[in-house]
């Protein structure tokens, strides 16, 4: 039997990962990883609720399901304006695109 | 229950009995019989491709006019085993400069992308590896891990051509999935399940007849997510210099040759399984060794014909793949689960089996004939006939501004 | 400890190891591998929760298609095969000591949730079936409009990266 606080221990350290990779890396595309990590400890923290404090309510499962696509899309237009930034400006990294000139 | 009626779970039992017997916690006796079993199953997947490449370098050797394979044991038999040996003593290059952990885990991810696929087929209605109620979707997922180990052989080679050979095959894995998950709603929808044992028990009347246009295009985007002729671009030996398993030698070649006869044959069982009904004939039920015999007469059936396939049309372009997979089979697929959606829900309230049947092949029939006009006007249209000249202008530098008006 | 505790200890440990060497490799590709990992690894963490159908989706979605996209991507922003100069900003030692301190405050006030230790029941044979979502995600009085937002942002974010990612000079 796991308990509870073994997955959500689990998802809040998944999410702090996410936040450092967010916070502190210069490539852009790193930045989408980090936000990927989080996205997924979110899912993990939904479903664990949904199985440890079940309700016949679907809301938990299509929450999840949500998120999964709104993590996909976001995931896809992020990718799109990166790539268009460095036809631009031929870099990726974030220090380098601050102006909007040019 | 004995072994004739249910072999695997009889075989379970009394290997745990055994193992409890010698001391071993229940938990623990359940977990190694777990990995034992898809341990065995593993390898008898993988000991079969042996007489599958025998098999196909014969019927390929027949189309072409010739013998095949005849040398070693009777009929040739035992030239993958000579093949095989020769693979296993070569000797293992890395590249300089290659990325060691991506490069080795590729064979392994592209081999283990097919067998999973084998642990949730139904052999007859007692044998099998799991009844996940989710294997359609888990058949997909095994696809994925399959691209995955394409994407690290092309990185993890530090070779331009073998990642510009990855991404075109990456690419064509990618485009043709949409279609193949399309159409294998129509399965799920007709039969209620996700599971592929409820499909292939809700088969009473198959499902290639219910659904004969979906069935085709299951097939075709099969074989070109295995990479088959006429799709197979991407490891055309003349072309891109066989793409992104270059850098491979010795047994880690071996496992992509492995792992690509083997998704071969996994398309046919999952064709069987999907649309030939199965395992399903006279007395499967009672005997399960019997379904068992039933799947692979028809697995064979549809793995010749992926063969004759092979042997007889040409390659296709990149374009003309790109082509076929957005411009004709995903518009068709997709417009195929509406009309079978709606044919089946209109159909099924009357109760018959037989009007659903023919209900769903007018259906098929009908939009089958749109398709075939609709290809020919745009073939029509792309072949536009060349202007015949009626006089003959020769170019002089006063008419020049008429010239170019005549244009 | 029975089995399946050591199991999820074991994928609960690989997992968040794949997560910080995904944010702190130096070479970006490796660090879209690494994110391979740790999907995986959420993806067998779904599976103990006994959703096997969003473990399924996990792979085919995540896996299959957006780590596939970000390897894509990796390969068309670089310049040279190599990343050169330092990938984590100067003054990184800021993120880590607040990620900890929020690791802390999270953990803390979870703990003192009266559910916090709490142990799985058994879930009644409804909650594993399927066409019971599917009929909610379609159903005027449960979840359509979730349902039908979803497809419409997803047409927008495929018209949208399509039209982005355009080479308009062709």
């Amino acid at each position: 039997m796991i308990p509870l606080s073994w997955y959500l221990i689990f998802a809040a350290a998944l999410f702090c990962t996410g936040l450092f990779g967010v916070l502190a890396r210069k490539n852009a595309i790193a930045i989408l990883i980090g936000i990927e990590l989080m996205l997924n400890s979110v899912n993990i923290n939904l479903l664990a609720f949904w199985r440890y404090l079940y309700a016949p309510d679907l809301s938990a499962l299509t929450f999840v399901a949500i998120v999964l696509v709104a993590a996909a899309a976001e995931t896809a237009v992020g990718l799109a304006l990166i790539i268009s930034v460095y036809r631009r400006r031929s870099t990726v990294v974030v220090d380098d695109i601050s102006l909007m000139k040019g | 229950m004995t072994f004739w009626n249910d072999p695997i779970n009889f075989i379970r039992q009394w290997l745990e009995t055994l193992l409890v017997g010698w001391g071993v916690a229940p938990g623990v006796a359940q977990v190694i019989l777990l990995v034992a079993g898809a341990a065995i199953l593993g390898v008898l997947g993988l000991v079969w491709v042996i007489f599958l490449i025998w098999y196909e370098r014969k019927i390929i050797g027949r189309l072409q006019d010739r013998l095949g394979p005849n040398r070693v044991g009777p009929f040739g038999l035992f030239q993958p085993f000579a093949d095989m040996f020769k693979i296993f003593t070569k000797e293992y290059i890395t590249p300089e400069g290659a990325d060691r952990v991506p490069y080795n885990l590729a064979p392994v991810l592209a081999v283990a992308g097919t067998l999973m696929v084998w642990g949730v087929i139904p052999f007859a209605s007692r044998i099998f590896g799991a009844d996940l109620a989710v294997a359609v979707l888990f058949v997909v997922a095994a696809g994925s891990i399959g691209e995955l180990g394409i994407i690290f052989a092309g990185w993890g080679s530090n070779n331009k051509y073998a990642l510009l050979g990855a991404f075109r095959s990456v690419a064509q894995l990618i485009s043709y999935e949409i279609p193949m998950v399309v159409t294998l709603l129509i399965p799920v929808m007709l039969s209620g399940s996700m599971s592929l044992q409820t499909i292939v028990q809700s088969q009473s009347i198959w499902f290639v007849l219910l659904a004969p246009i979906p069935a085709l295009i299951f097939l075709i985007t099969q074989i070109a997510e295995v990479g088959r002729a006429p799709f197979d671009l991407i490891e055309a030996e003349s072309e891109i210099v066989a793409g992104f398993n270059i850098e491979y030698s010795g047994l880690k070649f071996g496992m992509f040759y492995v792992a690509e006869f083997l998704h071969a044959f996994t398309t046919a069982i999952l064709f069987a399984v999907l649309f030939l009904g199965g395992w399903r004939g006279p007395f499967a039920e009672q005997i399960p060794f019997l379904g068992f015999v039933y799947l692979w007469i028809k697995t064979f059936l549809i793995y010749f014909l992926t063969v004759v396939i092979r042997g007889t049309v040409p390659r296709f372009r990149i374009d003309q793949m790109m082509d076929i997979n957005w411009k004709l089979l995903t518009p068709l697929s997709l417009t195929m689960v509406l009309v079978t959606a709606v044919v089946h829900s209109l159909v099924r309230p009357l109760g018959s089996p037989l009007v659903t049947l023919a209900a769903l092949l007018v259906a098929n029939a009908l939009m089958g004939l749109i398709t075939m006009q609709l290809m020919r006007a745009s073939t029509r249209s792309r072949r536009r006939p060349m202007v015949a000249p009626s006089t003959i202008i020769v170019a002089r530098p006063e008419t020049e501004r008429q010239q170019s008006t005549l244009e | 400890m029975t089995i399946v505790q050591v199991f999820f200890l074991l994928v609960a440990a690989v997992t968040l190891f794949a997560g910080v060497m995904a944010v702190s490799t130096r070479r970006i590709m490796h660090a879209a591998l690494w994110l391979i990992l740790t999907l995986f690894g959420v993806a067998v963490s779904f599976a103990i929760l006994e959703s096997a159908f969003f473990a399924v989706v996990q792979v085919v979605v995540y896996i299959g298609a957006i780590a596939i996209l970000l390897v894509f991507a990796i390969m068309l922003t670089r310049q040279v095969m190599v990343d050169t100069g330092p990938q984590l900003n100067r003054g990184w030692w800021i993120p880590a000591l607040l990620v900890a301190g929020l690791y802390a405050a999270l953990v803390g006030v979870l703990s003192t949730w009266s559910s916090f230790q709490a142990l799985p029941a058994a879930l009644p044979a409804e909650a594993s079936d399927l066409g019971r979502f599917g009929l909610a995600l379609v159903d005027a009085n449960a979840y359509v409009i979730p349902f039908e937002v979803a497809s419409v942002l997803l047409l927008g974010a495929l018209v949208g990266s399509i039209f982005v990612a355009t080479d308009r000079k062709g």
